[in-house]
Parts: structure tokens; C-alpha cells; sequence
């Protein structure tokens, strides 16, 4: 059969303890966009680094055939001699070299002891011209932002001669437009007659692109849904990925809002800690209630999360002016300790960089932001914070035996709410979660939202920033919407929509070009 | 399940079972030399500036795989200034505590650069291992000054006549020697049965009984045949009680305090630590601050044991420091390693070079097997985390 590109069959791979892929069958198409979702831990990734050669053969049992061809992959340079190449979720670009060296890092051109740099260049140039990147190739990867350092990911994809690419989370880090340009460029590539798959969270991006969607539960394929046969909206993909209705998406939850105002911020600016000069957080006031949760919402880079951050005890930025109001009285943080003690928290939207200790235990991780509640004159009771950890891993669901799991171990939305319980266990009046969704699967995103929910009912204030604009509509009762630094817009939730809050950031880009 | 919990055992225990084996290797090519009470006593009293200074660099590289190489030079100025001062005169426990505090001083300087200005710590002690490595120099005036204290000696020292004289005044062996050894072990057994009951009382998990109980077993099997070994030979060398009392505080220190467990953090994410509220500056200038007293400690036991203070006292002290916290599975990334495993790492250290020695085999040879093992045991320590992921 000439029609499938690629068929795996009956894969099987087994870590310690662990089936991560159970007899999986996996058919793509030439020429056709192949969506793979599920949940985290369902076995994507294992399955992508199955026909990559990652896991090389032998560790695995089953059929990779690849253009009828039976293929037994040794390492990722015999798949990508075979015209396979994946672009994996964390970009791998040197960001001290250029777009061309990046480019052509361990396929470089010219001899083995001359390389030919026109050639690195030139080629480097007509590859950035496919994708369409305007930038030359000789620009270091540190000078491009993420959107455009994605692009030059494929790019350099393309020059190695890719017949079908595999794009694991290709969009996670980009903002809602260059998403939407990425995915034009794959489905341009298709009609070259490119092969693509894509792995992706984002449902609506699956429903927009794919072709066809295979759907990945606990190590075994559930079902292919082809596009004109199958219906493909989002509501579909995730009955397919949990097994059930998720009629709901987002908790219910009663108006708590008190009347006493927990965090008013006022006046707000921050400049960027390396170029002093540049503005980053500019003139911003907002306030947030007790028991309300209040929703950031705009486009990556927006600043938001520096706001938050220069707030949080001056953690980010440098020139910072404005006041803080916590519970009715003027505060004045210079560092993170002075702002947990005033009852702040700030979770981050990176956990793995900035928010957990991945080589330590659950318990180690939960009491990290609050030692001094398990220890007496700078003892640490290890029983009273292993009662701690347990408390919180119970309260929270957390998916693991024990608390001395490594939470390097746990999944993204276990990691999430080992997060979380540090900063709950630290008993903020304010908490800021940034992105507290990102990469994690639809079912513990669920169990999230019934957290903040609970946190606001115990009377806290709740900050959160999110990219996603169904979750910041579904969860806030107010959003605030950022744009270059400012404030650009405050709508209440009840009356606010995808459109309107769009709207609010396009209308001031164009103010600020002057159209 | 079995399977992987025995290797996990193995992983943990690896270097004990080494240091096993290596003992056992000597013991056969020696002709039971090396379990002699004299060699037994030696690799104490020889090694005790080791286990001091290996125990201060655990809490620099547990910040991120950081060193301090300037460790050698402080020890020799310390010991220096101090031989000075009581050669002149001064009162031996003034003279001492003086000496503590430069350790101190010459720690704090070096951790303020380092914590607080952001200079890299190899920089910085590289600088240190120059400046306090000419300033023993200048003081010394490149001469040899001798240290006729006997107080002073007795107290600190390793040699001939530093032993815990005998209360029991028995024929025989040290009587007073074996008591503390029984103590010790009763000491010990009582701490661990009473926190495995009182975390299985409160339903806490605990790790299986007979595994427990082997490792009590063990460990109080070898500390009474090591005291009575002592006994046999002229009772406790002085040394052995600062190494002791080093190691007993800073294993508390690493495992139950709220600093030692920032130490762990920062090396863990430092980041992250930051933006828990935690001081991170602070734990730089704690870790390098101490290194600095520890040095002042090790510079006290060396020249007490030398009975004398030369210029070149303390070279290459760093690296044996060095190499015992990664032989004993100190993390070169930082946030992993322990105070008993480094001290592990420092007795593997201190027998194979007292057996290679008592089998006779060339000082540069010896260089080079223990170069060879520092590389061995850092590849087992890397490639064994490569099949845990």
C-alpha cells in the first residue's frame, strides 16, 4: 500500500515497571496532517521516539514500516537519513550562534575540516525564504524571539530533506498569532505534499490543522478520526482522550467576592533588568477582591508576567516605581521573603525552571516556601513535614505512592500541584498563578480549576494569568487585558468575550502605530 | 520489583561495598597487615585533616557542584599564625580561638566575593589558594616553626603520645576505649528504634524491619570492632574526637536544619529557591564562610600532628577534600551528597593510600591509582543516574 508513508505496528515498549505503549497500531497517510493527542503520560512522545530511533530497535517490539520498507532505526541519524525529523517541545537551538550555524549543527556544510560558510549561509537563506522568515541567517538565535525560533526549528528540518516531520508541542510557547502562522506554513507543506505529524494540547489548533486525529490513552491507541468521515471538534477529541464527557469544562462555582479589596496595585512600572532603558511593565493599576479570581489575559510577551514577578518582592526588572496595597496598608516588597511574609504568592509559569526542585521529593518541594512551619529554631520537624506532604498530596489528588517521590518522576499536571501545595502551604491572603494550565492534560486541568476554586471560597484572592482565552472566560470573574506593558482593557466576565478581549489588544496596536 | 529494589540497595550501599573490598584486597596482600591496630589508628590520625576539610567542601559543592581549592593555603596560614603566636608566648587556648576566627575572616572574605558580587567561586578560591599560600610564606619567613606546646599537641594532635588517657588505669587494653565504643553503639541503636517507632506509631512509612535491622547490625558490628581495635593499640587518638564531633554536627546540620536543607536547595534549583523566599545569597556565604573555619580546624590538627608549621604545609589538601565528596557520591551539579557518605569516600581514600603503602608500592604509583579511582567513581555516579531515567 503506497498510501501509507509510514505504518507502526503492534508496538509494544516496556520501562521498569511501566507498559508505556501496549500493542499500539499507528497508519499515516502521504501527504496528509496527523494529529496524535491525549493525555499527558498516554504514551505520544514514547511512541514518536519509537520511530525515531531514540529508543532504538530492539528495545521495542513490532513493525516500523516507512515507505514499505521495514525499518530498524538504531539512532536518530538512520531515521533522519530516512527523511524523518522531529522537532522536539523544548527548542534545541544554540542561542550564542546563528541562525545558520544552528541550522546546520552536526550536518554542516563543506569538508570535515573546512566548512563553507557561503554555502552554510546561502542555503540557510533560501530554507528561512521557505518558511518565511525574514531574517538573515546570520542573526544569533538569542536575538529572535521564541515564534521566529520555531520556525527556524523547521527550517532546519527542511534541510536535512524531511519527508515527514514530527512537531511534538510545536506551539506551546507561541502566542495565538505566530500559532496561527505556523500552522498555515503546515498546511502549506501539505499541499508540497509534505507529511506531517503534530502532537498538541491545543484542541482547536488539532480540530483547525489535522487531517487526521489518532487518540492515545494509557499506551494504546483508542481510535483515528478522519476529517469528512468523523466529526472532529473539540468536544469529541476530549470524549475520545478521558473516555467521557467532560460536559463541563470549567467547575461551577457561587459569586464569592467579598467586599474588602486583598491586592491594590497602583501606578506600576518595571524596566527590563539587562537593557535599563526599556520599559516592560508601564504604568499599570489593577485591585483584586477577596474571593475573586481576576484573569490576565493577552499575548505572550505582553508583560504580564513580569508585572507580576516585579510585584512578588522586586523578582523582576530593574527602576521599579508604583505602590502595592495589601489589605488597606501600603507595602513596601524588596524581596520574595518580605512578599510571602505580606501574604503574597507568585506561582510561576515555568515549574520546571523556577517553581520545583525536580531531584528532590514531593516533601521537600511542598515545604520549601514555608521551612519555618516545620521546624523550631531552625530544626526541621521531619515528621511534621511529612504529615505536611501528605496532607497536601491527599488534598490536592496528587497521583504518586508516596511523598518521597522525586517529582522529576511525577506528570506535568502532578508537578503542577506539587506547585500549588508549596504556595497553599505557605498560607498566602493573594496567590498569582501564571499559566497554572500550561502542558498539562484536560483532566487535571479540570482538577486545577476546582483548586483555585476552593482557594477562592476560603475567602483568598486569586491572580491568573493565562494565555488561553476559554480558560480565562470560563474562570475569571474579572479580566484585565495587557498589551505592551499597559493595561488596554477591564471587562467583567459575564459580558466578556474571545472577540472583545482580541479586540482590546488589536485596538491598541494600532493606537500605538497611530492608524 | 524485587529485582530493581535490590539494585536500588546496591546503588545506595555501593561505595560501603567497595570500601569492603578494597579493605578485604589489602588485608589478602598484606598479610592482615593493614587490620593491625597500629595501621587502624593510623588511618585516622593521618587522615583527620581529610575527613575535617571534606566535610566543609560537601556544604560548598552542594550549592551547585562549587569547590574551594584555596582550602590548603588557609590551612597552612592558620596553622602558621597560630605557631607563630604560641612560640611567642601566647596562651595556647587564646592563640586557638585566634586562630578559629581568621579561619573564619579568611572564609567570610572569600564567601563575600563570591555570594555577594557574583565572582565564581573557582576564581575566587583560586585567587585565595595564592594569596593565603604567599602570606604563609611571609609569615614563616620561609622558615620551619615548631610547635612545643604539649598541651597543645596532646589536644590536637595524631602522634606518638595524642591518646585519651585510660580512667580505668586497667593492665591490658584501653579499657576506657572499649566503654566508649559500647556507649556509642547503645547511643546509636537507641536514636534509630526510637524514631522508627515513633514514625510507625504516627503511621508514617518506614523502611522494611529486616533491612533495618541488618543495617543496625552492621554498622554497630564495626563500630565496636573498630574501638576495640583502638583498645588494643593505645586507646582514642585525640584527632579522632574532633573528626568526630566535626561530623556528628554537620550531619545534623545537613539533614535537620532549615540551612541545610537551603544548602540542598540551592544546589536543587536555584531559582526556584529564590522565589520561595529563601535567602540564597546567604547560603553562598554561609557554605564558603564555614569552609573557611573548618580550614582554621584542619590547620589546628596539622600542626598539632606536625609539631611544627613549613611553608609548604596543606598542598594539595583540596584535592583529597575533593576527591572524597565525589568518591562518596557528592553530586558534580550540586544538591546531592551526604556528610556519612563523604566520609566513606575519605576512609576509601585514606586505606588505599596506607595500604598501598604498607604493600610498598612507589609514591607516584599511588598518585595514579587514586587519580583512577576519583574518575571510577564519578563515572559509576553518572552512568548509574543515566539507567535510573
Amino acid at each position: 500500500m503506497a498510501d501509507n508513508i509510514l505504518v507502526m505496528k503492534s508496538i509494544t515498549k516496556e520501562f521498569p515497571g511501566v507498559k508505556a505503549l501496549d500493542n499500539v497500531t499507528f497508519e499515516v497517510k502521504r501527504g496528509e496532517i496527523h494529529a496524535l493527542v491525549g493525555e499527558n503520560g498516554a504514551g505520544k512522545s514514547t511512541l514518536m521516539n519509537v520511530l525515531s530511533g531514540t529508543y532504538p530497535f530492539g528495545s521495542y517490539t513490532g513493525d516500523i514500516i516507512y515507505n514499505d520498507e521495514v525499518c530498524k532505526f538504531g539512532k536518530l541519524k538512520d531515521s533522519e537519513e530516512k527523511g524523518i525529523v522531529i522537532i522536539h517541545q523544548e527548542l534545541a537551538l544554540i542561542p550564542e550562534l546563528s541562525i545558520g550555524e544552528n541550522m546546520f549543527l552536526g550536518n554542516e556544510r563543506g569538508k570535515k575540516f573546512a566548512i563553507n560558510w557561503d554555502e552554510t549561509y546561502g542555503e540557510a537563506d533560501k530554507y528561512l525564504k521557505i518558511v518565511g522568515l525574514s531574517e538573515s541567517s546570520k542573526t544569533l538565535i538569542k536575538d529572535i524571539g521564541t515564534g521566529k525560533q520555531q520556525l527556524v526549528e523547521i527550517a532546519k528540518a527542511l534541510a536535512k530533506h524531511a519527508k515527514l516531520l514530527i512537531l511534538d508541542e510545536p506551539t506551546s510557547s507561541l502566542n495565538e498569532e505566530d500559532s496561527k502562522a505556523l500552522l498555515d506554513l503546515l498546511l502549506r507543506f501539505k499541499e508540497e505534499g509534505m507529511t506531517s505529524i503534530i502532537i498538541s494540547h491545543k484542541l482547536n489548533e488539532v480540530s483547525y490543522v489535522a487531517d487526521s486525529i489518532t487518540i492515545v490513552r494509557d499506551g494504546k491507541t483508542i481510535e483515528t478520526l478522519k476529517k469528512g468521515i468523523d466529526d472532529l471538534s473539540e468536544d469529541r477529541i476530549i470524549k475520545g482522550m478521558v473516555g467521557r464527557d467532560l460536559s463541563d469544562r470549567f467547575p461551577k462555582r457561587e459569586k464569592q467576592i467579598r467586599d474588602e479589596i486583598a491586592l491594590e496595585v497602583k501606578d506600576w512600572s518595571a524596566y527590563h533588568p539587562t537593557y535599563t532603558e526599556k520599559k516592560v511593565v508601564d504604568n499599570v493599576s489593577f485591585n483584586v477582591r477577596k474571593g475573586e479570581v481576576v484573569g490576565f489575559s493577552g499575548l505572550q510577551g505582553a508583560g504580564r508576567t513580569e508585572l507580576a514577578m516585579s510585584v512578588f518582592g522586586h523578582s523582576y526588572g530593574s527602576g521599579i516605581t508604583g505602590t502595592v496595597k495589601i489589605n488597606g496598608k501600603e507595602v513596601k516588597m524588596t524581596s520574595p521573603k518580605e512578599a510571602i511574609e505580606a501574604g503574597l504568592a507568585y506561582v510561576t509559569e515555568d515549574r520546571k525552571g523556577n517553581g520545583l526542585i525536580l531531584s528532590n521529593p514531593i516533601r521537600v518541594n511542598t515545604t520549601l516556601a514555608n521551612l519555618n512551619g516545620v521546624s523550631k529554631n531552625g530544626v526541621i520537624d521531619m515528621d511534621k513535614e511529612y504529615a505536611v506532604a501528605e496532607e497536601y498530596r491527599k488534598k490536592l489528588k496528587t497521583k504518586a505512592l508516596s511523598v518521597e517521590w522525586k517529582v522529576g518522576n511525577l506528570s506535568g499536571g502532578n508537578q503542577q500541584k506539587v506547585l500549588l501545595a508549596k504556595w497553599m502551604y505557605a498560607n498566602p491572603d493573594i496567590l498569582i498563578l501564571d499559566e497554572p494550565t500550561r502542558g498539562i492534560d484536560v483532566g487535571a486541568k479540570y482538577e486545577i480549576y476546582c483548586i483555585i476554586n476552593q482557594l477562592v471560597a476560603e475567602g483568598k484572592a486569586v491572580i491568573m494569568i493565562s494565555s488561553e482565552l476559554p480558560e480565562v472566560l470560563g474562570m475569571s470573574d474579572r479580566i484585565y487585558v495587557m498589551n505592551e506593558g499597559k493595561i488596554v482593557g477591564e471587562f467583567d466576565a459575564a459580558d466578556a468575550t474571545q472577540e472583545k478581549i482580541m479586540g482590546a489588544i488589536l485596538k491598541s496596536d494600532n493606537a500605538e502605530k497611530g492608524v | 520489583m524485587n529485582k530493581s529494589k535490590a539494585t536500588s540497595v546496591l546503588q545506595k550501599y555501593t561505595m560501603v561495598i567497595i570500601l569492603v573490598l578494597v579493605v578485604l584486597f589489602f588485608t589478602f596482600k598484606s598479610g592482615g597487615k593493614i587490620l593491625l591496630p597500629q595501621n587502624i589508628t593510623n588511618i585516622i590520625a593521618q587522615n583527620a585533616y581529610v575527613f575535617v576539610l571534606a566535610t566543609g567542601m560537601l556544604l560548598c559543592i552542594l550549592t551547585g557542584g562549587n569547590i574551594d581549592l584555596s582550602v590548603g593555603s588557609v590551612v597552612c596560614f592558620v596553622g602558621a599564625v597560630g605557631a607563630i603566636w604560641m612560640r611567642d608566648g601566647m596562651n595556647m587556648w587564646v592563640a586557638v580561638i585566634l586562630m578559629l576566627l581568621i579561619g573564619i575572616a579568611v572564609g567570610a572574605w572569600q564567601a563575600f566575593w563570591i555570594a555577594y558580587v557574583h565572582v565564581p567561586p573557582f576564581i575566587t578560591t583560586l585567587s585565595g589558594m595564592l594569596v593565603f599560600r604567599g602570606l604563609s610564606n611571609v609569615v614563616l619567613g620561609g622558615k620551619t616553626v615548631s610547635v612545643k606546646n604539649e598541651l597543645f599537641v596532646k589536644i590536637f594532635g595524631g602522634g606518638a603520645n595524642c591518646y585519651v588517657p585510660d580512667l580505668f588505669h586497667g593492665e591490658g587494653i584501653n579499657k576506657l576505649c572499649v566503654a566508649v565504643g559500647v556507649l556509642a553503639t547503645l547511643i546509636y541503636l537507641f536514636v534509630t528504634f526510637r524514631s522508627r517507632i515513633s514514625r510507625s506509631k504516627k503511621g508514617y512509612a518506614v523502611d522494611s524491619l529486616a533491612g533495618a535491622l541488618i543495617k543496625a547490625v552492621v554498622i554497630s558490628a564495626v563500630i565496636l570492632f573498630f574501638t576495640f581495635k583502638l583498645a588494643q593499640y593505645k586507646g582514642i587518638p585525640t584527632a579522632l574526637i574532633w573528626v568526630a564531633l566535626v561530623v556528628l554536627v554537620y550531619s545534623y546540620i545537613t539533614s535537620k536544619t532549615t540551612i541545610g536543607r537551603h544548602l540542598y536547595a540551592v544546589g536543587g534549583n536555584e531559582t526556584a529557591t529564590k522565589l520561595s523566599g529563601i535567602n540564597t545569597k546567604f547560603v553562598y556565604f554561609f557554605a564558603y564562610t564555614n569552609m573557611g573555619f573548618l580550614s582554621a580546624v584542619a590547620g589546628l590538627l596539622t600542626i598539632a600532628r606536625l609539631t611544627s608549621a613549613q611553608p609548604t604545609y596543606g598542598q594539595n589538601y583540596e584535592m583529597d577534600a575533593i576527591g572524597s565528596c565525589f568518591i562518596g557520591g557528592a553530586s558534580a551539579y550540586g544538591g546531592v551528597g551526604t556528610v556519612p557518605g563523604v566520609i566513606v569516600g575519605a576512609l576509601l581514600m585514606g586505606v588505599i593510600n596506607i595500604g598501598m603503602s604498607i604493600i610498598g608500592v612507589d609514591q607516584n604509583y599511588q598518585k595514579v591509582v587514586k587519580g583512577l579511582v576519583l574518575l571510577a567513581a564519578v563515572i559509576f555516579d553518572v552512568v548509574t543516574k543515566k539507567e535510573n531515567k
